[in-house]
């Protein structure tokens, strides 16, 4: 039904997992939170905030810039390059795509299947 | 003619789209739209392709009464491109396909990948001419010399052809990717919506638009929220809403200013402070808005629920609908595989009285306003015999699950509907799973 919370009460009884919690009700959210910072716990306190949003306007696929490879190469001088980062959400040059890295694009050239 | 809205029994019509589990990525339907008498369905997908179904209008008055839609007209609307100053590619995803009211025997549509708006026409051909005096049948040149006599050629009938042609081309107004086109309802203008701003075109005029909203910081580093759909108002062309990431709405006026930044009204659902969690703003974002047929309303979608907010009241929405509040104790592995961020589109029926949205496993939910019933069914060709009676689903969230009933953890997140429409007058709706387009109708109807 639209307004009843059937499901989030059975939810909520599920066993609370920090047992030194003195209040044992916490709502199904703030402990799916917990589980994720126990996972990750370097994530950042501004959850929202600017690199969630950064990475959303950046989207798509960077290619590899021989403009953006060769300022970097000269910003480093006499050490080694760094490779690209396995992370996809890179935005700017400092980022050094290789060859390697870069998906194989295939255009679509056939009809839809919804067509068919 | 729309039901009551009260015991509907949604049937099985058709389904498009390949069997095959594999699923290219370039076939992924990425929206789906009714022009604005239901006779023609669109479909956008992932590799640039639009396709259009025609209803054929088998004889209504029987009861067996089945809208076929038969496909029309095919063809690739957007291509790959390449940005070169960013080295970014540019997607042929279409996004948004918007119909435009039809003036003359031509359709037309609008339709939009990350960074172009294209203006399409549709048009038939059914006859072609015939007796040319200087060529032959097969567009061989006649040498003169040989030519005794003159005709006048005429047109004779032809096997209907359907074309589609690029009329207008409207780009290079978008630094960020659009999410939404919206047509005014003076039928001269219309809207694109990117991550942070707003566009007004002329129908008419591609080397030209107004920016109308702009919410770009002077310093990127302070960016907050991003704009996540937009639409004019369906009687009012002075009136537009904008809605964001953080879960707000703005409705603008405007015959106010030029620029619309400052909003004439904006509506938010107050949170309490204390229930506040890491997911609470992710969770909130608005997914998609829509104004109500008759104008009065407006709908917006977040990841857990579906809203109705009477325009009069900014406080809070008149209307909460749970679309799948059992995900509410998963949203940290929803976080971790990036579901959380996935766009659910929703819609309207005819009349206002009922509204849908698509959830995970090919499940979709209507909530019947009027009667305060909620319903969920799947997409799936296990129930593809036509005619067939869909039966409702249920999830279980508890320990005891019974019979007919599926459990949140057997749900498969990676069939997911996100895009769904509702004829604009009768119960037949469009469903689009990852690669397929489902097509049911309401068994009364």
């Amino acid at each position: 039904m639209s307004e009843e919370n059937e499901e989030t009460q059975t939810a909520e009884e599920t066993p609370v997992e920090d047992t030194e919690t003195q209040d044992k009700v916490i709502s199904p959210e703030k402990a799916e939170e917990a589980k994720l910072k126990a996972r990750f716990p370097n994530l950042g306190h501004k959850p929202g905030g600017s690199d969630f949003l950064r990475k959303r306007l950046q989207k798509g696929q960077k290619y590899f810039d021989s403009g953006d490879y060769n300022m970097a190469k000269a910003k480093i001088k006499n050490k080694t390059l760094p490779t690209a980062a396995p992370e996809k959400t890179e935005i700017t040059g400092d980022h050094i795509p290789t060859p390697q890295d870069l998906p194989q694009r295939k255009p679509s050239l056939v009809a839809s299947k919804l067509a068919g | 003619m729309a039901g009551p809205g009260g015991d509907m029994q949604w049937c099985f019509s058709q389904v498009k789209g390949a069997i095959d589990d594999d699923v290219a990525e370039a076939d992924i339907i990425s929206t789906v739209e009714f022009n604005h008498t239901g006779e023609l369905l669109a479909t956008g997908d992932k590799g640039g392709r639009v396709v259009i179904f025609q209803q054929e209008i088998e004889n209504k008055s029987l009861p067996q009464f089945r809208s076929e839609y038969n496909v029309y007209s095919t063809f690739q609307s957007h291509e790959p491109e390449f940005d070169y100053l960013k080295s970014l590619e540019i997607e042929e995803k279409i996004n948004k396909i918007r119909w435009l009211p039809q003036k003359n025997a031509a359709q037309f549509l609008l339709s939009t990948n990350d960074k172009t708006i294209k203006l399409w026409k549709i048009s038939e051909r059914d006859k072609r001419p015939d007796g040319y005096n200087l060529k032959e049948e097969d567009g061989r040149y006649r040498d003169p010399n040989t030519i005794t006599a003159l005709r006048v050629p005429v047109l004779i009938p032809m096997d209907l052809m359907v074309e589609a042609s690029p009329r207008r081309v409207f780009a290079n107004a978008h630094t960020y990717h659009i999410n939404s086109v919206s047509v005014n309802s003076d039928n001269e203008t219309y809207l694109s919506a990117d991550d942070l701003r707003i566009n007004l075109w002329n129908l008419e005029i591609t080397d030209r638009s107004f920016n109308i909203v702009d919410i770009k910081p002077a310093n990127m580093e302070e960016l907050t929220e991003v704009i996540t759909a937009a639409e004019f108002h369906p009687h009012q062309c002075n009136t537009f809403v904008y809605s964001s990431s953080k879960g707000t709405i703005r409705l603008c006026d405007m015959r106010i200013s030029a620029l619309c930044d400052k909003h004439s009204k904006l509506f938010e659902e107050p949170e309490n402070p204390s229930n506040r969690s890491f997911f609470s703003e992710i969770i909130s974002s608005i997914s998609d808005v829509k104004f109500s047929h008759n104008g009065r309303y407006m709908m917006t979608r977040d990841y857990l629920s579906v809203k109705i907010w009477d325009l009069n009241m900014e406080n809070r929405p008149v209307e909460t609908y749970q679309v799948h509040e059992y995900l509410r104790s998963k949203l940290c592995s929803l976080y971790e595989n990036d579901c959380i961020f996935d766009k659910f589109e929703c819609c309207w029926n005819g009349d206002d009285s009922v509204v849908m949205t698509g959830s995970y496993n090919n499940f979709f939910r209507m909530f019947d306003r009027g009667h305060r019933r909620d319903t969920t069914l799947e997409a799936s060709r296990e129930n593809g015999k036509p005619l067939q009676v869909l039966r409702p689903r249920k999830v279980c969230t508890g320990g005891k699950r019974k019979k007919d009933e599926i459990s949140v953890d057997s749900l498969d997140f990676n069939k997911k509907i996100l895009h769904t429409a509702w004829h604009p007058q009768d119960n037949i709706i469009a469903v689009a799973t990852t690669n397929n387009l489902y097509i049911f109708q309401d068994k009364v109807n």
